[in-house]
């Protein structure tokens, strides 16, 4: 799983069926100290995120298929969670 | 998912059987502003895009979910055609950011 913002919104009428009713959202991976690292990319969300928050992702098919509780979805990263507090002791 | 601009096509006679029919695109992945963002690479595509759409696409063994049954041996596929998209800069404690909109040309 990786930490991520939510950064915006994607809207898209012509998709796969799959996707229909799926909140898809733009989220930028982040490390530990809140800095962007690599390249936005879209996540469907089945948590109810909202734009700014700092949110866990997961970027595997299988995890991402089930988070959307459909099966065979070409879903590739999904939300999963939404941060309240990130601790490290290092 | 990632977004991505259609920039071609790919014509390809001698493939894989289960590849037949199927349109392969071009796509030069994005990032949030729409500017270009890493290699360029060929998906499948399952939504009917065109060239100058911009797409978001699934990379893995999931881009050939949208064929099922047919197993199509790709590693990334398209699997929506975006009309646009928001993003919302991080609100500053002095002013408030400006919201910028990109909307996706059409072909």
């Amino acid at each position: 799983m990786q930490l991520a913002r939510v950064v915006g919104t994607v809207v898209s009428t012509q998709k796969h069926a799959t996707f229909e009713g799926a909140k898809l959202l733009l989220v930028q991976p982040v490390t530990l100290d809140d800095a962007p690292r690599g390249t936005a990319l879209l996540a469907v969300d089945s948590v109810g995120a909202g734009v700014h928050e700092k949110v866990l992702i997961v970027m595997e098919g299988r995890a991402a298929g089930e988070a959307l509780g459909r099966k065979g979805a070409p879903v590739d990263a999904a939300i999963i969670g939404i941060v309240d507090q990130l601790d490290v002791n290092e | 998912m990632q977004l991505a601009r259609v920039i071609g096509d790919v014509v390809v006679t001698v493939k894989d059987r289960s590849l037949s029919g199927i349109k392969l695109m071009v796509l030069q992945p994005l990032a949030s502003d729409g500017s270009a963002a890493g290699r360029t690479l060929v998906a499948v595509d399952a939504v009917g895009a065109g060239v100058g759409e911009t797409v978001f696409f699934v990379r893995g063994k999931e881009a050939s979910f949208p064929f099922h049954p047919t197993e199509v041996p790709t590693d990334a596929g398209i699997v929506g055609i975006v009309d646009h998209w928001d993003i919302e800069p991080a609100p500053k404690a002095t002013s408030r950011a400006p919201r910028v909109q990109s909307r996706a040309p059409r072909a």
